[in-house]
């Protein structure tokens, strides 16, 4: 019966302050949840852009989209490969809830 | 050989090579060698069905028509894939914890299994996939169609033919690895791999074709940027609007399409994949975009006007005469109809075989799930048909379409009919409110709207009716026209149809689930689905079989014993002919175990524990109800066993009790038997001697012969009164006693028996303290056998009482009915291991003072009984105190 314990546990009251690498994990999860909000951002950068003739040229659009895209992906690829090692660690607490 | 001929045999060749690569995969798989078949780069790759013929062919065709709008098509997705963390996580992890099968299966499961909803969401999901397949089909005959024109300068004949043979190959192999096994996780290694392949394919070929066309055609980077610009694609020029709709009507679509769930979700197997597609697909995404507007930029200029936009890709190469850029290209087209199509079949097949099909022939067989290989060989029969059925549909809408709509359109229409389900999505994994009725409502207005704006007008160009609802409105109704509902007129259709949809399914959603009260399974899915990460102890990897079987043999040691478990996982694996003491764990071996574990924990228990281990997967609130019951019938059990333990437990302890007093009993009979021969031989001695002397002795003096004779004669009374004695206590103790009832005062029997004991008594005189008031107490009663014992209780105190002086204290008290009398006196009292047996026959309290054989006090017991009283010691710290309850009226029982 042990396996089924932890669904009726009584959530148990955590920490109020958090060692150094856990505080770490915790931002590092708080910039994953913030980088589509970001992306959401820079590619709607280019709708406040004036258009028709008086409005970049569209070289500079695509080196601009293009430059995001590579950016936010090596960006994400960061926070995703570094989180690796959270997500073992912090299975159960991944809430979004955490302490600080 | 002619072009279009060897065009194909490299696609015949391919598909073979397709086949082989599938095969293998499946066979790696079934060996247990999949390690590689698990790695997030084939996730990843995976995910590419994304990027359908529609995007390989039809992205050029949009940037020629409408500039950098196609890049929405992919920054949709990409922006969810950066967003992995809120949504796509959660998604992949109620998937693999409640063992999702499909869209409609998580949709259903979420709002409480509910059947409805699993239907509706099928049927949405077969119409908007329809035309789809059909974009599919249509764009693989086009494409065979522009080596058809190259070498023979018309159009073919066989379009229809084409598309028939195409369709038919494909639904041969998904039925053949699609089916194959009907695993519980859904999860298609074969069909993952060769989907990877073709992803690997079709980035090649239009990154070839790109970079071809960039330095090959334009010459170089600078000059094909001066070229853009220089084109009528050159100014930057998109709708705001039409922007920021169809990139979410992309993001939606890449959660919601069924191929896209089936590949993020069920054939997911690790959720640590999702990390590193996280990053790594956007990129996919990018690089698949990337030359589509130098595509779209030279095919304009370079081909003659009015040749097919969404066909450059293949017909520019194709015009500079690059035959094998072009195969290679036909290839990548060929690949991403190809890989979507069969993904979207075996999708749909699951859905419509799971919640169609087999509940229909359930229901109409009657018979309940209780032949599992029945009900197996149905479901893959169901999964084949589904698919040939999906593909013929597919097929149906290319041929009545009749492949004239711009490839675009069409796509854009199906992605809007499956966003449908994006409302109801959402609120589910995020909102416990959210019910089945409320997503129920939600979903038949969003879809009504889709069919009516959308889906109807896509396909009905051609019919009076559907013209005559865009012009004028269903029954002439001017605001419910087609592209303007409401009246609000001017939008770009597809924005029209998201805004109407999505806007007013959220809302009726919404308030329907509002107002409207869940049933206890759905709210307990609810609070499962929602609260997902706390519910669920961290991603379980896919572990392999050897570390589940090593789990499950630790689990089953624990309950059935070591070498019990060793002996039963040995003799698995001897079955199975593995050459290990672990068994693979298949559904016979865990069927066997559970069985073998349900003898110790409980059928319920010993199904939950197995699945826990094996599947991760949830346990059922049915599950959870028979452990309870189990769990109540065995602290039931323990309780009746640990009442009979108790029971056992006093009686033990009594007949103990019993024994000690029988042991003690036997001691003292056997002492008395020493006594009383004894007693007997003492005076029959005398009497001997002194009747000798009486006959021997002649010249005796007539005094001693007096003397001597008296001698005998009280010897023998002492003799005849311990008789009397016994043959009194047997009597008494038979029951066969006359009493013989008088009337009188009980003072006066005192006085007597104080008189008849203090006469016979040795020398110490005996100090009685009585109250003559209390005493005149009129008794009805065999009087004589009263003052039997008066006369015993005061002789014992006479003979035993070491008080000094003794003294003897008679209390007497009346209730009701009873009198109670009380003889207390000042001695040492009785041991407290003599007392309860004063009033067993041949007792003796003290054997400094041989008076008697023992029996007063049992014959004294044996009369108050008689006479229904009761007689007692009771302790007490001055004496021996022997109370007496009597009732005053003798009544003959």
């Amino acid at each position: 019966m042990n396996d089924l314990e932890p669904h009726s546990a009584a959530p148990q009251r955590e920490p109020l302050f958090l060692e150094r690498d856990t505080y770490r994990r915790r931002r590092l999860m708080d910039a994953a949840g913030l980088l589509p909000f970001v992306v959401v951002f820079l590619f709607s950068i280019p709708l406040l852009w004036s258009r028709g003739d008086e409005g970049p040229a569209v070289s500079v659009v695509i080196f601009y989209i293009f430059g995001v895209w590579l950016v936010m992906a090596i960006v994400t690829a960061i926070v995703s490969i570094r989180l690796r090692d959270t997500t073992r660690v912090l299975q159960d607490d991944m809430t979004g809830h955490a302490p600080e | 050989m002619s072009q279009l001929n060897l065009v194909i045999i490299v696609c015949l060749g391919y598909v073979l090579s397709l086949f082989l690569v599938a095969f293998f995969a499946e066979r790696a798989a079934a060996q247990g060698r999949a390690g590689w078949l698990r790695s997030p780069i084939v996730y990843t790759l995976s995910l590419s069905i994304y990027c359908t013929a529609w995007t390989f062919y039809g992205a050029v065709g949009n940037a020629a028509r409408s500039g950098l709008e196609y890049l929405t098509i992919y920054i949709g997705p990409t922006i969810v894939m950066f967003g992995w963390w809120w949504l796509l996580r959660k998604l992949v992890r109620i998937g693999r914890t409640q063992r999702i099968t499909s869209l409609a299966d998580l949709v259903s499961a979420r709002f409480g299994k509910s059947n409805a909803l699993a239907i509706g969401l099928t049927i949405l999901a077969v119409i908007g996939t329809t035309p789809y397949i059909a974009l599919q089909l249509q764009s693989v005959t086009q494409s065979f169609e522009v080596f058809a024109v190259a070498e023979f300068g018309q159009r073919g004949e066989n379009s229809a033919q084409t598309g028939f043979w195409v369709a038919l190959g494909l639904g041969l192999f998904t039925v053949l690895f699609g089916t194959r096994n009907l695993d519980v996780n859904e999860r298609h290694h074969g069909v993952v791999m060769a989907i990877a392949v073709e992803a690997v394919v079709k980035l090649t070929a239009l990154l070839a074709v790109g970079i071809f066309v960039v330095w090959g055609l334009a010459g170089g980077l600078t000059e094909t940027l001066a070229r853009i610009d220089a084109s009528e694609l050159g100014r930057w020029d998109v709708r705001p609007g039409r922007w920021a709709g169809l990139t979410l009507l992309a993001a939606a679509a890449f959660m919601c399409l069924p191929r896209m769930f089936q590949v993020l979700v069920v054939e997911n197997e690790d959720e640590g994949h999702l990390r590193t597609a996280s990053w790594a697909f956007p990129l996919y995404l990018m690089l698949m975009s990337l030359f589509v507007v130098p595509i779209a930029v030279l095919g304009l200029e370079s081909m003659p006007a009015g040749s097919n936009p969404d066909m450059f890709v293949l017909s520019v190469p194709l015009s500079q005469g690059q035959n094998g850029l072009a195969i290679f290209s036909f290839l990548g087209g060929f690949s991403s109809a190809t890989s979507m199509v069969i993904v979207a079949a075996i999708a749909l097949s699951t859905m419509v075989s799971n919640h169609i099909v087999m509940p229909i022939w359930l229901h109409s067989t009657g018979s309940g799930a209780s032949f599992s290989g029945d009900v197996r060989d149905v479901v893959i029969l169901a999964r084949r048909l589904s698919i040939l059925g999906v593909l013929f549909l597919g097929y149906l809408y290319f041929r009545v379409s009749g492949g004239g709509t711009a490839l675009t359109t069409i796509g854009l229409v199906s992605f809007a009919g499956i966003t449908q389900v994006l409302p109801i999505l959402i609120g589910g994994i995020f909102w416990r409110g959210a019910t089945r009725i409320g997503a129920l409502s939600g979903l038949a207005v969003g879809s009504a709207i889709w069919l009516y704006t959308s889906f109807l007008p896509s396909i009905g160009s051609g019919f009076a009716f559907f013209e005559a609802l865009q012009s004028d409105g269903l029954w002439g109704m001017s605001w419910l026209r087609t592209d303007a509902l409401f009246g609000i007129e001017g939008m770009d259709p597809i924005l029209h149809t998201l805004l109407w949809s999505l806007s007013l399914s959220t809302i009726t959603f919404l308030i329907v689930s509002l107002i409207t009260f869940p049933s206890p399974l759905e709210r307990l899915q609810g609070a499962q689905f929602v609260n997902i990460f706390q519910h669920t102890a961290g991603p379980r990897g896919w572990s392999g079989g050897t570390a589940q079987s090593e789990d499950l043999m630790v689990m089953a040691q624990r309950i059935l014993g070591a070498n019990e478990a060793v002996a039963l996982f040995e003799r698995e694996a001897r079955m199975q002919g593995a050459t290990g003491s672990l068994p693979e764990t298949n559904p016979e071996f865990l069927e066997r175990l559970e069985r073998e574990l349900s003898g110790s924990v409980g059928a319920a228990t010993a199904h939950a524990m197995v699945g826990q281990i094996v599947g991760g997967m949830q346990v059922s609130v049915h599950d959870l109800m028979a452990v309870a019951d189990e769990t109540a019938q065995m602290m039931e059990y323990s309780s009746k066993l640990e009442a009979q333990s108790d029971e056992l437990t006093r009686t033990a302890r009594k007949l103990r009790e019993a024994n000690t007093k029988l042991t003690r009993l036997s001691v003292q009979k056997d002492a008395f038997l020493s006594q009383i021969s004894h007693e007997l031989r003492t005076p029959m001695t005398s009497v001997r001697a002194f009747s000798e002397i009486l006959r021997d002795t002649s010249e005796l003096s007539q005094e001693d012969h007096t003397r001597y004779a008296s001698i005998i004669h009280d010897e023998a009374i002492r003799l005849t009164r311990l008789l009397d004695d016994l043959l009194d206590l047997s009597v008494l103790e038979n029951g066969q006693v006359t009493l013989n009832r008088c009337d009188g005062w009980l003072y006066e029997l005192l006085d007597r028996a104080a008189a008849t004991a203090q006469g016979a008594g040795s020398a110490q005189d005996l100090d009685i303290r009585r109250t003559k008031s209390d005493e005149e107490v009129w008794l009805s009663t065999d009087l004589d056998r009263l003052t039997q014992v008066f006369i015993n209780l005061i002789g014992n105190a006479h003979k035993y009482c070491d008080g000094d002086p003794p003294k003897m204290w008679i209390r007497v008290s009346q209730d009701a009915d009873q009198v109670i009398l009380e003889f207390a006196d000042n001695g040492s009292g009785i041991a407290p291991e003599s007392r309860e047996l004063v009033f067993e026959k041949f007792a003796r309290v003290a054997d400094q003072k041989a008076g008697g054989a023992g029996l007063g006090l049992a014959i004294c017991r044996q009369i108050v009984r008689s006479l229904g009283g009761e007689i007692r010691y009771v302790s007490s710290d001055t004496g021996a105190v022997f109370q007496m309850n009597l009732p005053v009226t003798l009544r003959f029982s």
